[in-house]
């Protein structure tokens, strides 16, 4: 039997790592199962749904004309006592109370929270129904016209997110987890008492990465566009250079992480250390413009603040590789300093 | 047998190497643990010689090996290996020897093909994938996941990995710990048809029957220092006697002492272990069993359980340490 050539180390080292990866249903299942079901969850949560309907509650001694009127004005209206209403009221199934008057002559009580926006929607709807049915005359003409810009959804917001979410989870667990797995079980003394080249086995790492992230991008942005709709308005060649960069930089941290951890439960403490805030506060699931306004360069500075803006000014607002600069900068200057801090520290044994 | 020519320059060779662990690993803890691992050790091995390191638990066999393996950074001493240095010649050096540590977990999803492919990329001249396989055996296993391999079989494709270039300094690390009976001696098979190659060997064991039957000559190590080094036959004669007379009481039939029993004809050393059992190292077990049976006949004590066999390197360590060699 003659011997195929000799293989070069880098290709066997890549093919280690995929080989594991794909071997491994768990794996699979991280990577790119869990962004599915949880885009599916978030954008069914989050759909869009029709005009929620108005529901008020009716005090005994509403008339049956205004039940009618109310009725005939879309209203969802649930005769109830008083304690009930108030009950209904506290916990949000009714917005709105309608108290009768208790002499003739007196006015109808409107009881509602107006610090609740469907609330003040709720009085406002059904006072308009009250009184047109009293005979209040519109003095202005009016047309309404119904909008629902492509791009403007949740789930078209939440998309570019998850993408970026992944794709750190991806470097994160994918190399932190793994070096020091290896670390742990004596296969990277192994490796380097055999003349492995250590730029080697990183060059691997990052290899083994790259050819994982096109299916990982291509799963989610197919997904979301059959289901969902969602669209990439900007620049393809962007949206890739996004991705790379922004993995790139968290495979770096990923080493800085994983360079003296001793064990697979350090290691993970770290990373969802590393992680944990970046959820919450880079804006993956709701806009971190939510926070005050002094954290906001903080904010900014984060790697994942910095990927999932930069997906979203491609996906949303049609950014092209120009646009993305800024955020490429970020993800850059995290990337380097954590890779040298990372191989300076780093332990084989 | 093949030759061993101490003439010639050295296999391996160190001087004065120690390793102090600095205390602090993983723990904020100062200074305060620092552990005196190996301290001051001089080895020569020559080429074609396998060479044994015999220890307990945590005498320093594993520190010394990866020292010499270039794996653990020495705090004094210097180390040549083949001619060369660590801080010259590592790449060259890799090439030329092959290491099995003790308890690498290969990638366990990999096939055994994969994995030996996986370590020939790593070398300039490997020998073919074929020939590994049937120099460890595992030809039959060449599709199967590491995971799914029994013990013997993953230690002989460790070996194998040790020996994907043909090396000329094969390092073994406990190679047969928690073996059977039969893995042992397959891979004990595998040392000697390497050595039969002209390969120089050195292993660490706590095996006395594995040191004995393959080692040219053994040191043996017990809180980091060296305490014996010699040929097996030598070490057991150092003791003065060739046989061992290993007695035990019944219970409840009092006890006996160490001086009444060296006063026994030909009796050279008396040790009695935790469980209660005397060994006697005689030079003459013929007179000096005799003896004791009168002895005992004469106080009216019975024996449990009374044997003879012959000494030991675990004789040789517990002679020299009072210790036994294996607390495991
Ligand atoms: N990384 C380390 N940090 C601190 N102390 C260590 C370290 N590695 C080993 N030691 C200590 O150094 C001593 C020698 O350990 P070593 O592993 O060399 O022993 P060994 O002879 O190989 O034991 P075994 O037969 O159990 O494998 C032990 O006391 C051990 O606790
Ligand atoms: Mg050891």
């Amino acid at each position: 039997m003659t011997e195929p050539q000799r293989p070069h180390p880098v290709v066997q080292l890549t093919l280690m790592r995929l080989r594991e990866m794909m071997r491994e249903p768990g794996a699979l299942f991280w990577t790119f199962g869990f962004p599915v079901l949880l885009s599916v969850a978030l954008g069914i949560a989050f759909r869009v749904k029709g005009p929620e309907p108005v529901v008020v509650g009716a005090l005994p001694g509403v008339t049956v004309q205004a039940r009618d009127a109310l009725a005939s004005g879309g209203v969802q209206v649930r005769p109830l006592d008083e304690a009930a209403a108030k009950a209904a009221l506290r916990s949000g199934q009714v917005a709105v109370v309608l108290v009768p008057p208790a002499r003739p002559g007196e006015p109808f009580t409107y009881g509602f929270d107006p610090a609740r926006p469907e609330a003040r929607l709720a009085r406002a709807t059904v006072d308009a129904i009250l009184q047109k049915a009293a005979g209040r005359q519109d003095r202005l003409a009016v047309r309404d016209q119904e909008v629902s810009e492509p791009g403007s959804r949740y789930i078209d917001f939440l998309i570019p997110g998850l993408l970026a979410m992944n794709l750190m989870s991806g470097s994160m667990w994918g190399i932190g987890w793994v070096i020091v797995e290896m670390r742990v079980r004596k296969l990277l003394k192994r490796l380097l008492a055999a003349p492995m080249r250590r730029r080697h086995l990183l060059f691997a790492f990052g290899l083994s990465r790259l050819m994982v992230i096109p299916f990982e991008i291509a799963l989610i942005l197919i997904f979301a566009r059959l289901v969902f709709g969602v669209q990439v308005a900007g620049s393809y060649a962007a949206l890739v250079l996004v991705s790379l960069a922004g993995s790139a930089s968290f495979a770096a941290i990923a080493i800085l992480v994983a360079s003296r951890a001793q064990n697979t439960q350090t290691v993970s403490g770290l990373m969802n250390l590393v992680m944990l805030p970046m959820f919450v506060l880079s804006g993956v699931f709701f806009s971190s413009t939510h926070f005050p306004e002094v954290t906001r360069p903080f904010i900014s500075a984060l790697p994942l603040t910095a990927m999932c803006d930069g997906m979203r000014a491609v996906m949303i607002d049609g950014a092209g590789l120009a646009g993305t600069l800024p955020y490429l900068a970020v993800l850059a200057a995290w990337g380097v300093v954590s890779f040298v801090l990372g191989l300076r520290w780093f332990r084989w044994g | 047998m093949n030759t061993i020519c101490p003439d010639a320059e050295p296999a391996l060779l160190c001087r004065g190497l120690r390793k102090i662990y600095e205390a602090g690993r993983g723990s904020g803890r100062k200074r305060a643990g620092a552990v005196l691992a190996v301290e001051g050790l001089d080895l020569t091995i020559a080429r074609g010689e396998c060479f044994g390191l015999l220890g307990p638990n945590g005498s320093g066999k594993t520190t010394t090996v990866e020292m010499l393996e270039g794996l653990l950074a020495p705090t004094g001493g210097e180390v040549k290996l083949l001619g060369m240095d660590w801080a010259h010649d590592e790449s060259r050096l890799r090439e030329r020897m092959g290491v099995a540590l003790q308890e690498t977990r290969l990638p366990e999803k990999l096939t055994v093909e994969e994995v030996l492919n996986l370590f020939r990329s790593f070398y300039q001249r490997p020998r073919p994938l074929q020939a590994l396989l049937a120099d460890v055996q595992l030809e039959e296993k060449r599709r199967a996941w590491v995971v799914k391999l029994s013990g013997g079989q993953r230690q002989r494709l460790a070996i194998a990995c040790a020996l994907v270039a043909e090396p000329e300094i094969l390092f073994l690390d406990e190679p047969t710990t928690g073996l059977d009976p039969q893995s042992r001696r397959q891979i004990w098979g595998l040392v000697a048809a390497y050595r039969a190659r002209g390969g120089t060997v050195l292993l660490t064991t706590h095996y006395m029957e594995e040191a004995q039957r393959l080692c040219d000559r053994v040191a043996i190590l017990d809180r980091g220092r060296l305490i014996r080094l010699g040929t097996p036959a030598e070490l057991i004669a150092g003791l003065g006697a060739e046989h061992v007379v290993e007695l035990e009481l019944e219970a409840g039939m009092g006890a006996l002492d160490e001086a009444t029993l060296r006063s026994l004809p030909t009796v050279t050393e008396v040790h009695l272990s935790g469980e209660g059992v005397w060994a006697l190292a005689a030079v003459e077990p013929e007179r000096a069993v005799p003896a004791l049976r009168a002895l005992l006949q004469e106080r009216g004590q019975h024996l449990l359980r009374l044997g003879t066999r012959k000494a030991t390197l675990e004789d040789v360590f517990v002679s020299l340490t009072g210790r036994a060699l294996r607390d495991d």
